[in-house]
C-alpha cells in the first residue's frame, strides 16, 4: 500500500472515530442526572479518549499525504477543508480539557463530521504546486490561518449551544426562525454530500460545449444532471437530460445546477426529518444542550474568540502579507480572499469591542459568533467557488 | 466641573462613577445598580467631561466605542462590496468608456450602477480612504481618552475598598468565620501560592495579578496606528517604487525604476511537471488537469554603472548572476524584482535563401536578428543581400511607404537589395511574411527558411522602505493583542469589615471561570464565606457548598 | 489658574491632533503620483550616450549653451514628421549656441541609420541601447521633447509632435543671450 493510500484511510478511521465519538458525548449528557455528573462523567471521558485517537489518526493523514506529495497538503479545496475540520477537532479537545463540556463535543463534532464529508467532495487526487505556491509560507501561512479559524469557529459552537439552550422553542420569535434557518443551512450541506455522493457512484458525467464570457468556446462537464445549461451549450453526451433553461454567459451553469440539486435535497431531507421529528430540528436538539451551562458556554464561545483572533490575524493577514509580498511582490492587492480575511478580522474586532465597551454579552454574543463562522465558511467557500480570484484553487 | 469629593477625602474628577482611591460608587447611576460598572475602573473618561467647543464636540464623537464600531462596520460593509464584481485592476480595460462596457456587458444594470456609484474602485476611492482616517482617528482618540484615566485610577486603588464597593462586584460573599485572623493569614499566604500580587492593610487584601493585560488593547492600537502610518508614507516619492517592465530573452535594459542598474536576460524558462519524475503521486491530477506548470524561471544578470558613470554610458560592472523564479525575487540595493508574467514565442531570428527564380537553386542563406539586423549579408561567390528597409511590425503602404506600427517584430517585412554575379547592380524585392513584392520581374529572390523564437518575461521591480515599518507596527500589534487576550488582570478583595464579617470580592476583565477556580483553591486552605457569582444564576451550588465540607 | 491653563492646553493639543488627522485625509486623497517625474524648472539630468558614428555626447558638454533634447522612434509618424524640420534649422541655432539632440529609443542600430540616411539627417542622433536616458527623462509617449536652457533647467517638456513653427520658437527661447 502506498503512502496516498495510507493517508485516504488513516481519514476514514478519523471520520469513524468522530462519529463514535458524538455518541459517547450524547450519552455523556444522557447518563448524568447531575452537572457536576456531567462534567466528570465516564462517558465524556471515553468520547474524548476516543476523539483524540480519531484526531491522531487526521494527524497522520495529514502527515502521511506531506510525505507522499513532498508538500504540505494545504494546497487545494479538499486538503484546505480537511485541515479545517482536523484542526476544528483540535481546538475542541483543547477546550474540552479546560472546561469538560460533553455538550460542546455533541455540537462540535458532527459540525467536523460535516466539514470533512464536503470536503471529500472536491478532486481529492495528490496534485503538484505551482510555482505561486512553491514556498515555505504555504504551510506556515495556512496553517495558522486554518488554526485561527478554527479555534473561532469552536465560539460558533459554543455560541450554537447557547443558543439552542436559551432560545424559547414554543413561540413563534425571529430567534427561533433564525437557529432553524442555521440548523437548515447545516442540512443542505449534508443535502450537497448526498447529492454528490450518489452521482458520483453512478458515475454521471454530461458534457457540454458553450461560449464563454468572453466570447470564446469552452467544454465544461457535469457531474450532476444540468438542470440548467451554460451560454449557448451544445451536448457533446447523447443520453444526458436538456437543461431547462439556458443561463448568461457570467453564470457557471454547472455550479448552479450542482448548488440547486443540493438545496432541493437537502430541503427534501429537512422536510423529511421534521415530519418525523414533528418539531423544529433545534427543538429536537435543545434537551442535549440543556445540562449545559449558559454562563459557562458564554465564557468558551468568549474565550475561543480571544485566543483565536491573534492567531488568526498572525496567520490570515500578518503572514498573509509576508508570503504575498515575496510572491506577488506586493503586500496587499485587495485580492477577494484577502478582503475578505480583512472582513473576518474586522468582525471579530467588532464582536470584541461591542463585548468589552457595550456589554454584548450572552445571545447576543452568541450570535456575532454564529455570523463570525458564516463569514469564515463563505471566505472558504463562496469566495472560492463564486468570486474568482487568485486564490481560487478548486 | 468641579471635582467631586469622597467620603474618604480623595478628590475625584468630575464624571467619576467610583471613587479611585476606596471605590465608593459615586454617580447616581453607581449607587443605584447591583452590579457596578468596572469598565475602566469607572473613572472619568476625559471625553465625557469637557462639551463645550466645536472641538471638543469632534473629540467627543470619536472617542466613542459605539462610533468606532460603526465606522469598522462601515469599511467592512465597504470592503464587502468591493468584492462583488472584479475591481478596476483585474479588469482588461484602460480608458472610462471601456470600463463602463465592461461591467454592462458581464453584469448589466447591476453591473452599470456598480460602475456609476464608483464600486468598481472601491478601495481607492476618496470616501473609503476618509473612513479609513476616520477609523484611524477613532483609534487614536479613544485609547488616549481611556488609557490614562485607566492608568491612573489602577495606581490609585487603595487596599481596602469601601463595603459599598465590594458588595457591587459581580462575584461577592460576606459571612462570620471562626477565626478570623487565621482565615486572612491562610488566604494570603494561599493568594501568594496562586502567584498574586499580594497588599495588606489592617484586616484587608488586595490580591492583583496580570494587571499588564489591561495595557493590551492600548499597545495593539499603537501597532496598528504604526501600520497606518507606514501605509500613508508610501504615498512620498523615493519611499515606494512599483514599475513593471517586459524583457526579451537576450535584451539589456535599464531597470525600470531602479536608475544606475542594468538587467540582462540570458533566457526564460518554463517548465511543466512531467509524469517521469513523480509517476505514481502525481499521475492521477496531470491526467485529469493535462499539464501543471512547475517553474517560470528568468535567468538574468545584474550590472551596475559604475562609480562616477553617466547614465546612458556603457561602464557598468557586473553585481551578479541570479535566477528569478516565482517566490524567490531578485534582491539589491532595497530593490525585489519578482517573476509576474510571460509571453513565449516572439519572433527572434528569421532565415532566407537567396535563390535563383528560375533554377530554383540556393546562393546561400543568411540570417536576421530581428533584434540586431545587418546592414549587409555577404553569402561569398560575390553575391550579397543588403538591407534598404526593416519595418518589424509591417501594418500596410502609408503615404507611399510601408509603414511599421510598433517596434515590436510581430510581423517583420523588409527591403532588400539582392546583388548577385549576374546582376552586380543589384534587384530589390519587398518580403514580407507570406508576401514578396517586386517593382520589376526579378531573376533572383530571398526566400524564407525558417524562424527563431525567444520568450519575453514579465517582470516586476518594487522597493518598498515602508515594508519594516509596516513589520513592526504588525509586530506591536500581536504582542499587544496576545498581552490583551491570552492574561487577565485578575483582582480578589478579602477583607474584616468594622463589625468584624469577612467580606469577599473578586473581579477579573474576562475569563470568570478561570478566576472562580482561583477563589475556590483559595476557599480550600482558608476559611471564607461562600461566594455568588451574580450573572450565573445556574451555577450549581451543589459544587460550591460540596468544597467547604 | 493651573486649572485653567490645563483646559488650555487640552484643548490646543486636541484641536492639533484633529488637524493632523484633516490634513492626512486630505494628502490620502490627493496624493496619486508616487514617482518623481522631472517636471518644468528642474535641473536635466546629465547622461552620456554614443551617436551612430560611435561619438559620445554628455550633456554636460553643452553646459552655457541651449539643448534641444528630442525623444523619439522610427515608428512614430509625428516624430518623423517633425525631424525635417529640425534638420532645416539645425545648422543655423547650432551656430547660435542652440544644440539639436535626438535620442532614439534603443531601437536596431540599422533601423536607425535607414531611417536617417532616408531623411538625410545630420544632427546627431544617440542610440539610447538600454533605454536608461529614456527612463531618467520618464519619457512615455513619443515624441517627447525637452527645452534645456543654457543654465542646464528644464523649460518646457513637450509631449507631442512639433510643427515647423513652433520649433523654430522653441529653439529660440534658449538661446543664449
Amino acid at each position: 500500500m502506498d503512502l496516498v493510500a495510507v493517508s485516504s484511510n488513516l481519514l476514514f478511521v478519523s471520520f469513524v472515530s468522530y462519529l463514535v465519538a458524538t455518541l459517547f458525548f450524547g450519552g455523556a449528557i444522557k447518563k448524568s442526572k447531575t452537572e457536576k455528573a456531567y462534567h466528570n462523567s465516564k462517558w465524556g471521558t471515553i468520547g474524548l479518549v476516543i476523539t483524540i485517537i480519531g484526531f491522531l489518526a487526521h494527524l497522520g493523514y495529514f502527515f502521511t499525504r506531506w510525505a507522499a506529495s513532498g508538500h504540505a497538503p494545504l494546497s487545494n479545496m479538499f486538503e484546505f477543508t480537511t485541515a479545517f475540520g482536523m484542526m476544528l477537532v483540535g481546538a475542541f479537545i483543547l477546550l474540552y480539557i479546560i472546561y469538560r463540556t460533553p455538550s460542546l463535543g455533541l455540537f462540535a463534532l458532527p459540525i467536523a463530521i460535516i466539514i470533512i464529508s464536503y470536503a471529500t467532495m472536491f478532486p481529492r487526487e495528490v496534485t503538484p504546486l505551482i510555482p505561486a505556491l512553491q514556498s515555505k509560507w504555504l504551510f506556515i501561512h495556512v496553517i495558522t490561518t486554518v488554526i485561527g479559524e478554527s479555534i473561532l469557529a469552536i465560539s460558533a459552537i459554543a455560541g450554537l449551544v447557547f443558543l439552542v439552550k436559551n432560545i424559547d422553542m414554543t413561540k413563534k420569535s425571529k430567534q427561533r426562525f433564525w437557529i432553524e434557518a442555521v440548523m437548515y443551512t447545516l442540512i443542505l450541506v449534508l443535502g450537497f454530500v448526498v447529492t454528490s455522493t450518489t452521482f458520483k457512484v453512478m458515475n454521471y458525467e454530461a458534457e457540454f460545449t458553450y461560449i464563454d464570457k468572453n466570447q470564446a468556446p469552452a467544454e465544461i462537464t457535469y457531474h450532476v444532471p444540468p438542470l440548467f445549461g451554460m451560454n449557448e451549450y451544445e451536448a457533446m453526451t447523447p443520453d444526458a437530460m436538456t437543461p431547462w433553461i439556458e443561463m448568461p454567459p457570467i453564470v457557471n451553469a454547472q455550479k448552479l445546477s450542482s448548488l440547486v440539486w443540493a438545496v432541493a435535497v437537502g430541503s427534501v431531507l429537512y422536510l423529511l426529518l421534521r415530519l418525523i421529528a414533528r418539531k423544529p430540528i433545534a427543538a429536537v436538539f435543545q434537551p442535549l444542550a440543556k445540562k449545559a451551562n449558559s454562563q459557562l458556554m458564554d465564557e468558551i464561545g468568549y474565550r475561543s474568540v480571544l485566543i483565536g483572533f491573534p492567531v488568526f490575524t498572525l496567520g490570515a493577514l500578518i503572514f498573509a502579507m509576508i508570503w504575498a509580498h515575496e510572491a506577488w511582490s506586493r503586500f496587499w492587492g485587495w485580492d477577494p480572499k484577502e478582503v475578505w480575511a480583512l472582513i473576518t478580522w474586522l468582525f471579530y474586532a467588532a464582536f470584541l469591542h461591542l463585548r468589552l465597551s457595550r456589554g454584548w454579552e450572552g445571545e447576543k454574543s452568541a450570535w456575532l459568533a454564529v455570523i463570525g463562522f458564516v463569514i469564515i465558511m463563505f471566505n472558504l467557500i463562496a469566495v472560492n467557488l463564486i468570486i474568482a480570484g487568485l486564490h481560487s484553487y478548486a | 466641573m468641579s471635582n467631586i469629593k469622597c467620603q474618604c477625602g480623595h478628590e475625584n474628577p468630575y464624571g467619576t462613577e467610583l471613587c479611585e482611591k476606596c471605590g465608593r460608587p459615586l454617580s447616581e447611576k453607581a449607587k443605584k445598580s447591583d452590579i457596578v460598572d468596572m469598565r475602566y475602573e469607572g473613572s472619568s473618561r476625559r471625553s465625557q467631561t469637557y462639551k463645550s467647543s466645536i472641538v471638543d464636540k469632534i473629540w467627543n464623537f470619536f472617542s466613542s466605542v459605539k462610533i468606532g464600531v460603526s465606522i469598522i462596520v462601515a469599511v467592512l460593509a465597504a470592503s464587502a462590496i468591493g468584492t462583488i464584481f472584479p475591481q478596476k485592476f483585474y479588469v482588461p480595460a484602460t480608458t472610462d468608456a471601456e470600463y463602463a462596457e465592461y461591467y454592462e456587458r458581464l453584469y448589466g444594470v447591476v453591473g452599470k450602477i456598480y460602475y456609476q456609484l464608483g464600486f468598481y474602485d472601491m478601495y481607492n476611492s476618496w470616501w473609503f480612504k476618509v473612513l479609513i482616517v476616520m477609523l484611524a482617528t477613532s483609534i487614536i482618540i479613544a485609547s488616549i481618552d481611556r488609557v490614562v484615566p485607566l492608568y491612573k485610577s489602577l495606581k490609585k486603588q487603595r487596599t481596602r475598598r469601601h463595603p459599598s464597593f465590594m458588595k457591587r462586584q459581580r462575584i461577592y460573599g460576606e459571612g462570620d468565620v471562626e477565626n478570623t485572623e487565621e482565615a486572612l493569614a491562610k488566604a494570603e499566604e494561599k493568594l501568594k501560592e496562586l502567584r498574586y500580587n499580594v497588599k495588606t492593610e489592617n484586616g484587608a487584601i488586595l490580591a492583583e495579578k496580570h494587571r499588564f493585560s489591561r495595557w493590551g488593547p492600548y499597545v495593539n492600537h499603537t501597532g496598528l496606528i504604526i501600520f497606518f502610518a507606514g501605509v500613508l508614507l508610501r504615498g512620498i516619492p523615493g519611499f515606494y517604487v512599483d514599475e513593471a517592465m517586459w524583457l526579451r530573452e537576450g535584451e539589456t535594459r535599464n531597470i525600470v525604476g531602479a536608475p544606475g542598474y542594468v538587467l540582462e536576460n540570458r533566457g526564460f524558462i518554463l517548465e511543466n511537471y512531467t509524469k517521469d519524475e513523480a509517476e505514481e503521486v502525481f499521475g492521477e491530477a496531470l491526467d485529469k488537469v493535462g499539464s501543471i506548470v512547475k517553474t517560470y524561471q528568468t535567468d538574468v544578470t545584474l550590472y551596475k554603472e559604475k562609480e562616477g558613470a553617466l547614465p546612458g554610458s556603457d561602464d557598468l560592472e557586473k553585481m551578479q548572476d541570479y535566477s528569478i523564479v516565482v517566490n524567490k525575487p531578485l534582491k539589491f540595493n532595497g530593490y525585489n524584482v519578482f517573476q509576474m508574467d510571460y509571453k513565449l514565442n516572439e519572433l527572434s531570428t528569421m532565415t532566407f535563401h537567396l535563390v535563383n527564380k528560375s533554377t530554383e537553386k540556393s546562393l546561400g542563406e543568411f540570417t536576421v536578428d530581428l533584434s540586431k539586423p545587418e546592414k549587409e549579408y555577404d553569402l561569398g561567390n560575390g553575391s550579397s543581400v543588403k538591407m534598404i528597409g526593416f519595418y518589424p511590425d509591417y501594418d500596410g503602404v502609408k503615404d507611399g511607404e510601408p509603414y511599421s506600427k510598433s517596434p515590436v517584430p510581430n510581423n517583420p517585412a523588409f527591403i532588400f537589395q539582392m546583388k548577385t554575379p549576374d546582376k552586380p547592380e543589384g534587384e530589390r524585392s519587398f518580403v514580407a511574411i507570406r508576401q514578396t513584392l517586386e517593382v520589376e520581374e526579378n531573376d533572383y529572390a530571398v526566400k524564407f527558411a525558417s524562424a527563431e523564437t525567444r520568450n519575453i518575461s514579465g517582470l516586476t521591480i518594487r522597493k518598498d522602505k515602508t515594508l519594516y515599518i509596516l513589520l513592526l507596527g504588525g509586530l506591536i500589534f500581536m504582542i499587544g493583542v496576545i498581552q490583551g487576550s491570552y492574561w487577565q488582570h485578575r483582582r480578589i478583595w478579602v477583607q474584616k469589615d468594622a463589625e468584624g464579617h469577612i467580606l469577599v470580592a473578586a473581579h477579573t476583565n474576562k475569563n470568570w471561570f478561570s478566576l472562580r477556580k482561583d477563589l475556590d483553591k483559595v476557599r480550600e486552605s482558608a476559611v471564607l464565606p461562600a461566594y455568588i457569582d451574580r450573572q450565573d444564576p445556574e451555577l450549581d451550588k451543589q459544587e460550591q457548598e460540596g468544597d467547604e465540607k | 489658574m493651573a486649572k485653567k491653563n490645563k483646559k488650555q492646553i487640552r484643548l490646543i493639543s486636541r484641536t492639533v491632533l484633529l488637524l493632523i488627522m484633516a490634513a492626512i485625509i486630505v494628502y490620502a486623497i490627493t496624493s496619486k503620483d508616487r514617482v518623481k517625474v522631472l517636471a518644468e524648472g528642474d535641473k536635466a539630468p546629465d547622461f552620456e550616450l554614443v551617436d551612430l558614428e560611435g561619438n559620445a555626447h554628455r550633456l554636460s558638454d553643452y553646459k552655457g549653451e541651449g539643448v534641444f533634447l528630442n525623444f523619439w522612434g522610427t515608428w512614430c509618424p509625428p516624430c518623423k514628421k517633425e525631424m525635417p524640420h529640425m534638420e532645416d534649422m539645425y545648422k543655423d541655432f547650432e551656430a547660435k549656441g542652440v544644440h539639436i539632440l535626438t535620442v532614439n529609443v534603443g531601437e536596431p542600430k540599422v533601423k536607425v541609420e535607414l531611417f536617417r540616411d532616408d531623411l538625410n539627417l545630420s544632427f546627431p542622433m544617440l542610440w539610447d541601447k538600454n533605454k536608461t536616458v529614456m527612463d531618467l527623462y520618464n519619457i512615455k509617449p513619443l515624441p517627447t521633447t525637452f527645452l534645456i536652457n543654457p543654465e542646464g533647467k528644464i523649460t518646457k517638456i513637450i509631449k507631442q509632435g512639433m510643427s515647423e513653427q513652433q520649433i523654430r520658437e522653441y529653439l529660440e527661447s534658449i538661446q543664449p543671450k
